[in-house]
């Protein structure tokens, strides 16, 4: 994101000499350029003038040759001599440019430079050396390392260089100490990637006086004479076969010649400092004026080594098959949708690729140290046409970074002009006199704005002339008014300004949004109100874990093959119906969760690696179940309601997403304590947690235990079942295989449910309790033991004993499960506790008699004998 | 008529003196017992006496009579009194072997908790169920037209990139820029449920959309990839910032406490306009009450209403998103996202059901 120096954003605009950045942050940020850091000095003092007394030349073993150097640094850090004078300080320096007699940048024993880099006095070639002169690099100014920084080579006029004295602090003298505001520019806001922009804004904020740097430098401008043949030798065609929207890829090229430039020349260090303090490498000078005019006004520009192109320039998309290496070494394929800047070499028309346009160059064409005759391109391309070259091969370049914001469509001959001053300035150019405009920039509509807007939207209540100053002051061009109705027209570098809400921003952010009032909306109340049903049950089912003694979690919902195998499953199979991530951020989980377990296991194993025991947690949220015959789902526009059929297209392609509860018991449930003996978690916890689930959340729920060879492969064979409600299958419920403990290393009999809870809430009727009357004639206990075939479930033998006991029945609990020599083999024994009561009468001996026939005679049909 | 039997007043005076003498010695209820029957028992002399006293003369019945009333009421009272200390001896002495130490741990079954960013979710659907609003939910998995386009962030429009999106393979069809894709992606804001409710729910429409939502930022101390938003959206007549505003003071309020309050800064987002940054005025703010980011907001975008088939003339609204993991981290003081996302049970176990 764009940087901020203070010194360069006072070329536009009028700041306070003691502005602070902190300061500049602030004012910026009222408008909505907020600070993404200010960044700080990595340098520390002291670092001042040194005047070269004397360099003595030492040749090394090495072959190198060092200088051992006296440099007068002044009064305050020079030597003292045994008399007590002050004198030059000793310093070996390695770098081929320094002679006596120069100025040079010391840095002193205390300073540090970047990358942690402290000086100190050291013993180095037979000399204690008491301090370093600093390259460019070394003081993060540039990537320079050639030598060290001559003064007199750096951006200081004649008289300024003369009262460099000895010992100055250049901290301050280079700019070293200086902060920078980095700023975060909203994707709307392609103008703020500019001086001439951000000095705009500050202004918006400040009110401080700003001067459009555009407007003078339009002035200069070589005017165009339509009679004229323009162009100075150069042509341009614009051939745009395949526009994408229909909107053309360039709607606007002008190129301006600079001929006789002097390749010997270099930038001057105030434009070197200022891109490097904006993170931009120093290259040559026609590449770093391009660069230079595109940070202060926001424009990409290109310069061509003149004598290189061929005529005509063709802008043109690319044609199949075309390939390109770019100006950082990387071979593209290129698509039709790219656009390019084409040269005609051997009078074939657009036969050699320059480059992408808008997003970089190509390797030929390009300015180099032999380059004479510069062409300068100001192109305006189209937004979307740069964003997706830019995205199709990766290159988000600093000129995309604006393109694809938007440019000013109307700044391209100030742009070229501003450059071509400074090459001639800086480089001994000639620019020429005969630019060549090919505009095809569509004329803008004006904006229908209602003032009350202001009202409706912002809820500001402002004067009419008040908004139709604000509008004129950030550029826009006001008419009418008079019925309340402007006609504006959006300034040319403001792309974004298209609607009348675009227009209420810009008022109320200039007015500044404090302004706006408070209110607290009345809402209407109508239809449903509160949480609907199936939140209040979610909120059940989590309150009754935690209260049930589980501890609540949250799981990334990211699985791979890894975690199949846990879980004993086929990553295969579970692969293809599963969603997969294109770009995860861990590729060995590039799958969503069908089962909440695969991933809460993670959790669990956490907590035991961390030396935690007895670990019992839950989880809600969703599972997400691909279906690969699910339709393609289709690309609709924005802005436009689809049709019914559309809508329907939009979710029948998604995939199901059921909302599930799991939990995962390990360790103990009872822990060891004084309090009693400990007892080990084993599948009655898991189901007594779906029972109480069930309970809280007024569910029927059953559990139908497979068939050990039927068992679903992650649970142990014998001790699983699946819960059902509503006649459908639910949830799984009971202890993982003891191969699945295995692979993860849980303890044994770690026991765990997992329920969707999406089925089961539609299974529920949502109707109010419907109560039983209180009996209150005295009850009828008895205790009846069955002897049933091992095979014979609890549920079963309880079913049939509430047939036998009809309507009196009041409850049945089972209170003793039996195996062993009492009973013949194959066969088990289950005992209940029956209460009967009738709400009409006391029961006498004959009733319960009777009550107690009909229950055997049920019970025989399971073959289960009453025991005696 | 008993045969055999005397009636010897003094004898019988004698043995119920001797039975009174032995109560005044007894300390458990066992002697008292075995005493009464010793004493006042079928066999007793006392009974004997009350049986002889049939066989005596009419003028002696009288006197012996009243013997024997007087007789079995200085027993009983010295029993009574007697069976009531012991009692009392008794319990007290049950009471004392009975006695523990209340202060031991006693946590027979662990205590469980609930994880306090669904339990502040709930807090959160709590303030707006309040005010009247609804809550609504939609797909994580979610169609590009709903998390993008439906907010007018088109298909080439630069924030679409910057939203560090995970994409859905999934069966083939071109994305609206042309590249190959599924047009489906994890939701990056639960924005995406705004076009959900504007088209299913009709208007006036109050609701929030609590959810999770996914970008592709590796977890660090203040990251997550795996996140939550409540997004609040508001579409009504003559509903402005005004508005916006008070609800958002009022959601500081409830979450940050009654000195808590809002601020607007001019911001960008495809789906509204204006649009703002959210600032939060934080009370306990470390080193001092100050100004900290808290979500975004703005007036619903002309081009969302659109993508709902209603008409922007006649209706307008707000919406605003703030993260419920910043809410958190800044409630509750935590320092580092990692203890919000592992499930380490010490973290849960401290908020219990609470947050």
């Amino acid at each position: 994101m764009p940087m901020v120096d203070i010194d360069w954003l006072s070329d536009h605009v009028e700041v306070p000499k003691d502005l602070t950045y902190e300061q500049l942050a602030k004012d910026l940020v009222r408008v909505g350029l907020e600070e993404e850091e200010i960044h700080r000095s990595q340098l520390t003092g002291p670092i001042v003038v040194g005047y070269v007394v004397d360099a003595t030349p030492e040749p090394q073993k090495n072959g190198k040759t060092i200088n051992w150097c006296h440099i007068d640094v002044g009064d305050e850090y020079n030597d003292v001599d045994e008399d007590g004078n002050k004198v030059p300080r000793g310093i070996i320096c390695g770098a081929p440019n320094m002679a006596a007699g120069e100025k040079v940048v010391v840095t002193l024993p205390g300073a540090v430079l970047p990358g942690d880099f402290r000086i100190e006095p050291r013993k180095t070639y037979g000399h204690i050396s008491e301090g370093m002169c600093a390259s460019e690099r070394e003081l993060g100014l540039g990537d320079s390392h050639d030598g060290i920084i001559l003064l007199k080579d750096y951006g200081f006029t004649e008289e300024e260089y003369e009262n460099l004295k000895p010992g100055d602090d250049l901290m301050h003298l280079l700019h070293l100490d200086e902060p920078i505001l980095e700023i975060n520019v909203t994707p709307d806001r392609g103008y703020a990637f500019s001086y001439r922009g951000v000095a705009r804004e500050y202004h918006n904020s400040t009110g401080a006086k700003f001067v459009d740097p555009v407007l003078a430098l339009q002035e200069k401008a070589p005017q165009l004479d339509a009679a004229q043949p323009a162009g100075d030798g150069v042509s341009v065609l614009i051939e745009d076969h395949n526009p994408i929207h229909g909107v053309p890829g360039c709607d606007r090229f002008y190129a301006r010649v600079v001929r006789d430039y002097d390749a010997a020349s270099s930038t001057p260090n105030w434009m070197r400092r200022r891109l490097t303090r904006a993170g931009m490498r120093s290259i040559s000078l026609p590449v770093d004026v391009t660069n230079y005019v595109m940070l202060d006004l926001g424009q990409p520009m290109h310069a061509y080594d003149l004598d290189k192109i061929a005529m005509p320039i063709v802008v043109r998309r690319a044609h199949e098959g075309e390939t390109l290496k770019t100006l950082d070494g990387k071979d593209h394929d290129l698509s039709v949708e790219d656009l390019l800047i084409t040269d005609s070499p051997n009078g074939e028309r657009g036969s050699r690729v320059l480059g992408i346009a808008g997003v970089m160059g190509g390797m030929y064409g390009e300015v180099t140290a032999e380059t004479k005759n510069i062409l300068l391109e100001a192109a305006h391309f189209d937004q979307v046409t740069v964003a997706r070259s830019a995205r199709r091969h990766k290159i988000p370049s600093e000129a995309s970074r604006r393109f694809e914001r938007g440019v000013d469509d109307a700044m391209q001959p100030a742009a070229a002009q501003m450059a071509a001053e400074l090459l001639a300035k800086y480089g001994s150019a000639t620019p020429s006199d005969e630019p060549l405009d090919v505009n095809n920039v569509a004329a803008r509509q004006p904006i229908l704005f209602k003032a009350s807007e202001v009202k409706r939207i912002a809820g500001l209540d402002l004067d009419i002339n008040i908004i139709s100053d604000i509008l004129t002051d950030i550029g826009c061009n006001v008419a009418g008014g008079g019925n309340g109705e402007f006609s504006v027209m959006a300034p040319t570098w403001r792309p974004d300004l298209n609607e009348p809400c675009d227009l209420v921003e810009e008022v109320a952010r200039i007015v500044g949004y404090d302004k706006i009032p408070v209110t607290v909306p009345a809402v209407p109340v109508e239809g449903h109100v509160g949480l609907t049903e199936d939140q209040l049950h979610q909120r059940q089912v989590a309150d009754e874990l935690a209260q049930y003694g589980m501890v609540e979690v949250l799981s990334y919902p990211f699985v791979g093959a890894q975690d199949y195998k846990n879980f004993l499953a086929d990553p295969e199979e579970i692969e293809r119906v599963s969603v997969e991530i294109v770009n995860p951020l861990a590729g060995d989980r590039p799958f969503l969760r069908r089962e909440i377990l695969h991933t809460l296991a993670q959790t669990v194993l956490r907590n035991i690696h961390r030396g935690l025991e007895n670990i019992q947690l839950y989880e809600l949220g969703h599972v997400y179940l691909w279906d690969p015959a699910a339709p393609a789902i289709p690309a609709l526009p924005g802005g436009v309601k689809p049709t019914d059929e559309q809508l329907a297209a939009l979710d029948a392609g998604l995939p199901q997403q059921p909302l599930h509860v799991a939990g995962m018991l390990t360790g103990n449930a009872i822990d060891d304590g004084w309090l009693g003996d400990r007892r080990a978690v084993d599948w009655s916890d898991a189901v007594e947690a779906v029972h109480r689930i069930a309970a809280r959340l007024g569910a029927t729920i059953a559990l139908e235990q497979p068939k050990a060879e039927d068992a679903p492969a992650a649970w142990h064979p014998g001790r699983v079942a699946y819960v059902t409600a509503g006649g459908k299958q639910v949830g799984v419920v009971g202890e993982l295989h003891p191969k699945v403990n295995e692979n993860l290393g849980l303890p044994a009999h770690s026991a765990a449910f997992e329920l969707d809870l999406t089925a089961l809430f539609s299974t529920l009727s949502n109707k109010p309790v419907q109560a039983k009357p209180i009996a209150t004639f005295p009850p009828v206990k008895q205790d009846l033991a069955f002897v049933v075939p091992v095979s014979v479930t609890a549920a079963q033998l309880k079913e049939a004993i509430e047939a036998g006991a009809g309507d009196d029945l009041e409850s049945i609990e089972l209170f003793d499960v039996y195996t062993g020599d009492q009973v013949e083999e194959g066969m088990k024994s289950l005992a209940y506790a029956v209460i009967f009561r009738s709400p009409v009468k006391t029961l006498d001996s004959a009733d319960s008699e009777e009550i107690r026939r009909r229950i055997v005679e049920q019970a025989a049909k399971l073959n289960a004998q009453l025991r005696a | 008529m008993a045969e055999g039997l005397t009636f010897d007043a003094e004898a019988v005076s004698n043995a119920v003196a001797e039975g009174i003498e032995k109560i005044e010695h007894a300390s458990t209820m066992e002697e008292l017992k075995a005493i009464k029957t010793q004493y006042a028992g079928a066999q007793s002399a006392m009974t004997m006496a009350s049986k002889a006293i049939g066989s005596l003369d009419k003028s002696q019945k009288k006197d012996a009579g009243k013997l024997m009333g007087k007789l079995r009421a200085d027993f009983g009272r010295a029993y009574g009194a007697k069976e009531a200390q012991v009692k009392a001896e008794e319990e007290a002495r049950q009471l004392a072997a009975e006695t523990v130490d209340m202060t031991l741990p006693v946590r027979r079954k662990p205590l469980g908790a609930r994880h306090p960013l669904p339990r502040l979710m709930e807090d959160v659907q709590d303030f707006f169920i309040n005010m009247g609003w609804q809550i609504s939910d939609g797909p994580e998995v979610e169609t590009e037209w709903y998390d993008f386009d439906a907010l007018n962030f088109g298909p080439d429009h630069p924030a679409r990139q910057m939203q560090d999106t995970f994409y859905v393979k999934g069966n083939q069809a071109k994305d609206a820029a042309g590249f190959v894709g599924s047009n489906m992606v994890l939701r990056t804001q639960t924005s995406s449920d705004q076009v959900r409710a504007l088209i299913t729910r009709g208007l006036p429409l109050y609701i929030a959309c609590p959810g999770r939502v996914f970008r592709t930022d590796e977890l660090d101390a203040t990251h997550t990839p795996v996140f939550h938003q409540v997004e609040a959206l508001a579409i009504d007549k003559n509903l402005t910032m005004a508005d916006l505003k008070g609800v958002l003071d009022k959601l500081a309020v409830a979450m940050f406490g009654p000195e808590a309050k809002t601020r607007l800064r001019p911001s960008y987002f495809p789906f509204t306009e204006p649009s703002a940054e959210l600032d939060l005025w934080f009370p306990d703010k470390k080193g001092g009450a100050g100004w900290l980011e808290w979500g975004g907001c703005g007036m619903v975008n002309p081009n969302v209403l659109k993508s709902a088939g209603l008409d922007p003339e006649e209706y307008s609204g707000f919406a605003f998103g703030v993260g419920v993991e910043r809410t958190l981290l800044l409630r509750s003081d935590i320092n580092d996202m990692h203890d919000l996302v592992e499930g380490d049970v010490r973290f849960s176990e401290q908020f219990v059901m609470g947050e």
